[in-house]
């Protein structure tokens, strides 16, 4: 019995450091764009640093990756949905930049702002 | 009341009254026949509401070669039509040939190949595991009734309303409700929209049943091939499924809603379409074509009676080609915008993936080198494919060079290859697996004779259909072409790759005459060898053919690679098995129910009716949420029960 | 006898069952992605109407993040009552973690209100379409699982901690966190970088 109580104790707490935790890089990605603290890239970089960390805290804390015993799946196929989401988001974000680039951004900018013009909503 | 839809939904066109009429004609006939001798309650009972992956699998197939029928029209009329058209019109308008060549691409992808992947598996994959069930009986039966609701909705087409003609993958803006006010594009929606979600599922399912629910001794490097391609394909099912579901659902929303994701106004962007339409795209084609290189491993080992060669660099090649896939999908757009960089990162890619499967080109004549080969009808499927195939590499390896692909994309030159790849690889790897496992499922073979004679018809029908079209390309010849000028000489190779065409459906209309005279000659060709006709080395050769429902009465051993093999040849005396109760699944109708609230949905939602959408909606998930709370899913089944089902198949020896 | 053998049976399902709804989680992870590309490669396009930094108030998102926050936490503690097998607890927990997200949806169906009430509605520009879908399908999730509580929540005071609803629950639970987690890129991605920069 105590054996158990001790065990849930501990989830407790993994549970309470996981939310205090969240809530501390919540607000700091708060006031960092709030303030302004960093411009432009860098404030993106920082904000996404810290979502990613609040990632690992959460999915740590809150969804036990850790403790998980071998063999481990949940976190093997958490690991390839994450190499998954990142090839698609960094190759699409990549692949866009260079067809904007490519496609003349300026002239298709004039051609949006006519077509706006003639059809609005 | 009834939105868009009204009387002159109704076809006009003598092409189109025709198809029609097919389909109308169709269904009266089944639903004549099922009342005249009252098999509404049998099938019902048997079929509709079963959760058995046989079943399921069986239905799979069954529908898929019906669509397999379409779609080959489809190829009839779209051949037919160009070898007319030189100097002159044809005799389909041009709108209808878009919807024909639109109708084929789809319908052969979601409809015909997928349908067969996923019966080929549901069938087989339990089996081989040497397991009961899939992991969510009642998620399978789901995910094949969402199937049926989009083939369903795609046959509707022909009647009410018309098809998309903007292509199998709907590039918008064409696909968008300013060039495509229609309902076409709608019906392509909904119909991928739904058989895609019974994708994911299925998905999602079956990397779960072999993940957990193998056979206890079966390790993973213990796995079939099979099981290892199925497990590299689900795991791109649930990569890039939801990809498509949301490339579906926001070019929806650009239509319905007016929002602005993919139009060519307010900011709208029709290559983000493009980009992610492709993300799923590619590995879509890796999905089809890995379970079919499982299959022709187990049919190569099978027939040369050799342990395959290297097993081991087997699973990594398909591992790595699953990572792979990812990272290549934009070849399909290399001319479309992209710099020097990305066409570089992509071309060098798509030059990479073809080492794995490189490597398992070898391993398969590696294989059968210095194995006793018997020439059975699976093996001549399987010399087509590997000829065939190493040609569309090759074809494709040229188009992987972005300077080449300029200068042949968007002709039949890329028309040839991918149905090179998909014919020769997919085609031909589903219909040797169809033969192969055909016995195990019915206890008899098929015949041997014309199962070979249509092999043969395909794969020269193949070769005299796509030559031309690699010509042809080469020529300058674009690929949805629906007439053409006379002086560019191009009408003999049309002409001839119609004939190539006639070829290959005479190769269909032999495999139906196949199973029909092997069905007539059942107790001739029937199985005597207590089902393990072929020799087989994996585990669903253990069992009887036809497998009793709950597959397996004790659960099988299966240590080390092609273990039924070993056992067979131990020679040792099989210990009699002590048999326990064992839980299976009860039959719900949940599954069917919940598709049919979904097509309705769909329906209203193609035709803009709008009580009728929200009708469905809600009443799926109703549906769903009373079958999730009820508890009354499993029964069992006795150990007395199990001896009486094995005594009939004459296995009650085996057992304590 | 059949319903010990069944009982048994369920139990063995668990692992399977949590497996395959992680496996889920990770097909729904691909979608938000697919949602998040979207909204990055689109986020620019105004097509001349206002953007991020102009639309959005900061407090008020802050207010429904940390609502979320907490309703994730609350959830946890009802998944760790029920390991607990103290069933008046988890039920406490699980109504407190409805209502907070219940506040969390309604915030959001107020933002969006605002937002068409002012004009600038999905059909404005691809920008608001990518905004409306990515948003609004955080928050048909959050609905979903609003709906799950409600059900699962009747089910337990019917019939109690059996092994099916411990099951619905745990998978509750991730399901909730998941939610969370998504929102946090949410919050940070949309509203954080896009009202600053």
């Amino acid at each position: 019995m105590s054996k158990n109580t001790n065990k849930i104790d501990s989830s407790l707490i993994n549970y309470t450091a996981g939310f205090v935790f969240s809530i501390l890089l919540t607000i700091t990605a708060y006031i960092v764009a709030r303030d302004g603290l960093f411009q432009s890239w860098a404030l993106v970089y920082v904000i996404l640093g810290l979502a990613v960390s609040q990632l690992f805290v959460q999915a740590f804390f809150f969804l036990h990756l850790g403790e998980e015993k071998k063999p481990r799946l949940n976190l093997m196929t958490f690991i390839f949905t994450l190499i998954v989401v990142t090839i698609l988001v960094v190759c699409t974000l990549w692949i866009m930049k260079n067809l904007n680039y490519n496609m003349m951004p300026h002239e298709q900018d004039k051609y949006m702002l006519e077509q706006n013009n003639k059809s609005s909503f | 009341m009834f939105g868009r839809l009204s009387l002159d939904a109704l076809p006009t066109e003598l092409v189109t009254i025709g198809g029609a009429l097919t389909m109308i004609g169709g269904a009266c006939t089944i639903i004549i026949a099922l009342t005249y001798f009252k098999k509404w309650g049998w099938l019902w009972k048997n079929w509709l509401t079963s959760q058995d992956p046989k079943k399921i699998g069986t239905m799979y197939i069954i529908l898929s070669i019906v669509m397999l029928l379409r779609g080959a029209g489809d190829a009839l009329m779209i051949r037919a039509q160009q070898a007319i058209a030189s100097g002159n019109s044809g005799f389909l308008s041009s709108d209808t040939f878009q919807q024909v060549f639109s109708a084929h691409g789809t319908i052969m992808i979601f409809f015909v190949a997928m349908g067969l992947m996923f019966g080929i598996i549901n069938l087989v994959l339990p089996l081989q595991l040497g397991t009961r069930d899939v992991a969510f009986p009642f998620l399978n039966s789901l995910s094949f009734w969402l199937f049926v609701a989009g083939f369903i909705l795609i046959n509707t087409s022909l009647v009410i309303g018309e098809f998309s003609t903007a292509g199998w993958l709907a590039y918008p803006p064409l696909s968008g409700l300013e060039y495509s006010p229609g309902v076409g594009v709608d019906y392509w929606i909904w119909a991928l929209q739904l058989s895609g979600l019974g994708s994911l599922i299925s998905g999602i399912n079956f990397f779960v049943t072999i993940i957990k629910m193998r056979a206890p001794s079966m390790k993973l490097m213990d796995m079939p091939i099979f099981a290892w391609s199925v497990l590299g394909a689900m795991a791109l099912v649930m990569a890039v499924f939801p990809i498509l579901t949301v490339t579906l659902a926001l070019l929806s929303l650009d239509r319905l809603m007016g929002m602005h994701f993919f139009t060519s106004t307010h900011g709208g962007n029709p290559m983000m379409y493009i980009n992610l339409i492709w993300a799923w795209g590619h590995p879509e084609v890796y999905i089809l074509v890995l379970p079919a290189f499982g299959i022709y491993s187990e049919i190569v080992a099978t027939f040369s009676k050799k342990k395959l060669f290297g097993y081991k660099s087997m699973v990594w090649a398909i591992m790595s080609i699953t990572i792979l896939s990812f990272l290549v999908w934009l070849h399909h757009f290399f001319t479309m915008g992209g710099g020097a960089n990305v066409n570089a990162f992509f071309g060098i890619m798509t030059m990479v993936i073809a080492i794995p499967t490189g490597v398992k080109v070898f391993n398969w004549l590696f294989t059968m080198f210095r194995g006793r080969i018997s020439f059975t009808s699976p093996m001549i499927w399987f010399l087509g494919f590997i000829t065939t195939f190493t040609i569309g590499g090759m074809t494709g390896v040229l188009l992987a060079v972005p300077a080449i692909d300029f200068q042949v994309h968007n002709s039949l030159f890329l028309v040839a290859h991918f149905h090179n790849m998909i014919i020769g690889g997919v085609v031909f790897g589903y219909m040797a697996g169809l033969t192969y496992w055909f016995p195990k499922f019915t206890g008899f073979k098929l015949h041997e004779g014309l199962g070979k004679l249509a092999a043969w018809l395909w794969i020269t029908g193949f070769v005299t259909a796509f030559g031309p079209l690699y010509v042809l390309g080469l020529m300058g010849a674009t690929r949805r072409l629906d007439h053409y000028d006379a002086s560019l000489g191009w009408q003999w190779l049309f002409i001839v790759a119609a004939f190539g065409l006639l070829m290959i459906l005479s190769g269909v209309a032999t495999q139906i005459l196949q199973l029909a005279y092997s069905i007539y000659r059942r107790k001739q060709l029937v199985d005597t060898t207590g089902g393990d006709p072929w020799d087989g080395r994996t585990l669903e050769w253990a069992t009887a053919s036809p497998p009793p429902h709950y597959n397996f009465a004790v659960i099988p051993e299966a240590s080390g690679i092609d273990s039924f093999w070993a056992q067979k040849q131990s020679k040792k005396k099989a210990k009699k098995l002590k048999l326990e109760p064992i839980v299976m699944p009860k039959n719900t109708g949940a599954g069917i129910i919940i598709a049919g609230f979904s097509f309705v949905m769909s329906f209203a939602l193609i035709w803009h009716i709008w009580w009728l959408a929200i009708i469905g909606f809600v009443g799926a998930i109703i549906t769903l949420i009373t079958h999730l709370t009820n508890d009354d899913h499993e029964y069992v089944i006795s150990p007395l029960e199990l001896k009486r089902e094995e005594a009939k198949a004459g296995r009650e020896g085996l057992y304590l | 006898m059949t319903d010990t053998v069944i009982a048994k049976h369920q139990l063995e399902s668990q692992g399977k069952n949590n497996f395959g709804f992680w496996i889920y989680i990770m097909t729904d992870c691909v979608l938000f992605a697919t949602l998040f590309a979207t909204y990055a490669v689109l986020n620019r396009a105004t097509a001349g109407g206002p953007g991020a930094k102009e639309l959005f108030s900061l407090p008020f998102v802050l207010a429904e993040t940390m609502i979320l926050l907490t309703s994730s936490f609350t959830c946890g503690l009802a998944v760790l009552s029920a390991k607990n097998g103290n069933k008046k607890q988890l039920l406490y927990w699980l109504v407190i973690t409805f209502l907070l997200g219940l506040a969390f949806i309604s915030m959001e169906i107020y933002e969006f209100n605002q937002l068409i009430y002012e004009g600038h509605n999905w059909t404005k520009s691809a920008f608001l379409s990518a905004y409306f879908v990515l948003v609004g399908t955080h928050g048909l999730h959050i609905i979903t699982g609003l709906t799950w509580i409600a059900v699962l929540t009747k089910k337990i005071t019917k019939s109690g901690l059996t092994t099916k609803t411990s099951g619905s629950l745990a998978m509750l639970g991730i399901f909730w966190h998941f939610l969370d987690i998504v929102w946090i890129f949410i919050f940070s991605f949309v509203y954080l970088i896009g009202a600053s920069l």
